[in-house]
């Protein structure tokens, strides 16, 4: 596959797995990967064991899915019961579980009309095609995924399609990172910076990251010689003490990032604060609907009664999310917990940790 | 003669129009002295001591798709099911379930298929049975496939038979099925087409007993689940199974497409493909016969049976690291057969 190749392969990636052990100089360091897609990618190219034991790969809180609360689960759950109402969806949330292990998918089979959709703006075409109901579109996702639904908002807007509403739970990254770091309680040497988010962002998101806590970032692509090449550098910042934010991944990223998208998020959001799973609530970590587009947000017109969730029982995913257990140290990792019959978020969603060390576990010497 | 283009609720009461529908359709196309007969079992020879059975669904969306259509796949998923058993597939019987509505043009030319691939394959349809449902009740078409085949003497094929050190033998690349059914259910525009290499398997497997005989152990066809699933199931408290990732075929359009979808070829459905564990000494005598066959040309060893990690299939990456190749919860693609 051109364009793809050329970042898998081998001998290069051998090259700079030698490299990294020989910059760690004997020392272990421990590296946070924000996003699960990198989490993903390190399990199906077995990065980990290749880096061993120099490097500790840690994942962080770098799934939308994952990052959901219970709270805000069980009112989606809630309005998908509402008469008329079409929920539409994109289909990770469909299995993951709110309190008392209650999803989108036993609301659907109990008759309330979930909809998956591919794309924000089939939410749209849905909307037209059912101009009497409310079609509500359930937004979860970051930078994003968050520009492609304020894009379909506008042009709902400008085509006077009424009936779409939106559930945003959208959220943004940079504070979730900056709450990890204060929160002290994982001791990281350094960032595997989200590749995509930063295509939006840019680069310079992260400037605060060396300046208020002393440790690099290095924003990263999914490829494996992107991934290594990232690590190489974290390792080189750590050990050399000079941390800073270096985009690894210049043929999606530049410092200032996306204006086109950041300009749709601007006309459409405001900075609202966000109950993240794992993390608590964050102020101005929430994406909320500006004044001009209250018509279209469904909690104002549907203010449903739900209770505060408390997480499942015996659940670990906020300590995963924050990298402070691996998901193959929670009690209930691969025996309660399992992607067929998920307790917590992380073994569902496709880009999830849990779900991540379950599908890509590493054979262990016999 | 049937006048009306479409199938109607009547074409499956019993009447005129059900056995006009048979006649015109069904027997036409599939002609043979025991369907001929129109009797309420159809009566045949005994074709051996020992007789291998099976039965086998197809509700696949859309109906036809590149490399195939759902007629064809009947007769290959059926008699495949036989041969990797080990058997001779003889006899079909098929049941449709017609959706109130569908054209009857699609009707005749799944049934065309049916009759080909079956000549192809060297069985007989000699039974059959059509119901209607109302619209709505069911999507277009939906096959049903038994068979019947015939086990010669001294052939035992079955996990088993597996042996740490066997070669693991695949003949020819790896998703193609899913992935075109993917691709036209979807509506994704690739440059290159990917066809369905949905094929009987009963000459290619003929082939490969002639070459390696009992050294042949075992035989799958990697079809729902793909490769990775039907290797799970040969995992078992004895035996684990070793894949090498860069000895996999895997069509350059196929790999693509999986890539910008997400999904993982190893987990893709196949429905012309096997995968076959062969004692270490037979193994190039097989593969070579593989490759001359038509349908084994792109053969290739991807990996053997082990005993250091039973119950578990592996995958050696290219960067040297191996990994866990679990069962999956669910399928990665609904209704691909």
């Amino acid at each position: 596959m051109r364009y793809i190749d050329e970042f898998r392969d081998p001998a290069t990636a051998a090259r700079l797995v030698d490299r990294i052990k020989r910059l760690a100089r004997g020392r272990r360091l421990r590296l946070m990967e924000f996003c699960g897609g990198h989490t993903h990618a390190i399990g199906r190219y077995g990065l980990g064991r290749l880096l061993a034991p120099e490097v500790d790969l840690l994942s962080g809180p770098g799934c939308p899915v994952c990052v959901t609360s219970a709270t805000d689960l069980d009112y989606a759950v809630a309005l998908a019961a509402v008469p008329d109402l079409v929920l539409a969806t994109f289909g990770d949330m469909m299995r993951v579980p709110g309190s008392a292990g209650r999803s989108l998918m036993h609301a659907r089979s109990e008759g309330a009309d979930v909809r998956l959709v591919y794309s924000p703006l089939d939410a749209l075409a849905l909307a037209q095609q059912l101009p009497d109901r409310p079609v509500v579109l359930l937004g979860v996702g970051f930078e994003t995924t968050a520009p492609g639904v304020a894009a379909t908002l506008l042009q709902a807007e400008s085509q006077t399609v009424d009936n779409l509403l939106l559930l945003s739970l959208h959220k943004t990254t940079p504070p979730a990172m900056r709450a990890i770091l204060c929160g002290g309680d994982t001791n990281l040497d350094g960032i595997i910076g989200p590749g995509h988010v930063s295509a939006v962002t840019g680069s310079d998101a992260w400037q605060f990251v060396p300046e208020e806590y002393g440790i690099g970032v290095a924003v990263s692509g999914f490829e494996p010689l992107d991934m290594l090449q990232a690590i190489a550098s974290l390792i080189e910042m750590a050990v050399e003490q000079r941390p800073r934010v270096e985009n690894c991944y210049g043929r999606g990223v530049d410092a200032h990032g996306n204006a086109a998208a950041q300009t749709l998020l601007k006309r459409c959001f405001a900075p609202s604060d966000a109950e993240w799973r794992g993390l608590g609530a964050l102020e101005e970590s929430g994406l909320a609907l500006i004044t001009d587009l209250q018509h279209r947000d469904v909690r104002a017109l549907y203010p449903l009664d739900v209770d505060r969730a408390p997480e499942p029982p015996g659940c670990r995913c906020g300590d995963v999310l924050r990298g402070v257990l691996l998901p193959t140290a929670c009690p209930l990792f691969g025996r309660r917990c399992t992607p067929r019959d998920p307790v917590g978020p992380c073994m569902v969603s496709a880009e999830g940790s849990c779900a991540a060390y379950y599908r890509y576990a590493e054979v262990q010497d016999a | 003669m049937i006048s009306d283009e479409r199938i109607l609720m009547a074409h499956g009461e019993g009447g005129e129009l059900t056995r006009d529908l048979i006649q015109s359709v069904f027997v036409a196309a599939l002609d043979n002295d025991e369907l001929r007969a129109l009797g309420d079992a159809a009566i045949v020879p005994a074709p051996g001591d020992r007789l291998a059975l099976t039965t086998d669904s197809f509700v696949v969306k859309p109906a036809v798709f590149p490399g195939g259509d759902i007629g064809k796949l009947a007769v290959c998923g059926t008699v495949n099911d036989l041969a990797v058993a080990g058997a001779v597939p003889r006899y079909l019987t098929t049941g449709f379930v017609l959706e109130e509505g569908l054209e009857l043009a699609l009707l005749r030319e799944v049934v065309r298929s049916m009759a080909e691939t079956a000549r192809q394959a060297g069985v007989t349809v000699v039974a059959g049975d059509t119901k209607v449902v109302e619209r709505g009740a069911a999507d277009g078409l939906y096959i049903n496939t038994a068979g019947l085949g015939h086990v010669p003497a001294g052939r035992s094929l079955g996990p088993e038979r597996l042996c740490p050190g066997d070669l693991l033998l695949v003949n020819g690349t790896l998703g193609d099925h899913g992935m075109a059914v993917m691709m036209a259910r979807e509506g994704l525009p690739f440059d290159t087409p990917i066809a369905s290499d949905c094929a009987p398997l009963n000459d290619l497997v003929e082939t490969m007993l002639v070459a390696g005989g009992a050294y042949v152990r075992c035989l799958r066809d990697a079809t729902r689940g793909g490769l990775a699933t039907v290797l799970n199931e040969w995992a078992g408290d004895r035996v684990g199974l070793a894949l090498n990732e860069t000895a996999l075929p895997i069509a350059p359009a196929v790999a693509a497409a999986c890539e910008f979808l997400g999904l993982d070829p190893l987990y893709v459905a196949n429905e012309g493909k096997l995968v076959a564990a062969v004692a270490p000494d037979a193994a190039p005598a097989v593969l070579a016969a593989m490759r001359a066959h038509p349908l084994g040309g792109e053969a290739a060893v991807v990996g053997q049976v082990t005993a250091s990690h039973p119950g578990l299939v592996t995958l050696r990456t290219p960067y040297g690291s191996e990994r866990v190749l679990p069962m999956l919860a669910g399928g990665q693609l609904p209704r691909i057969c």
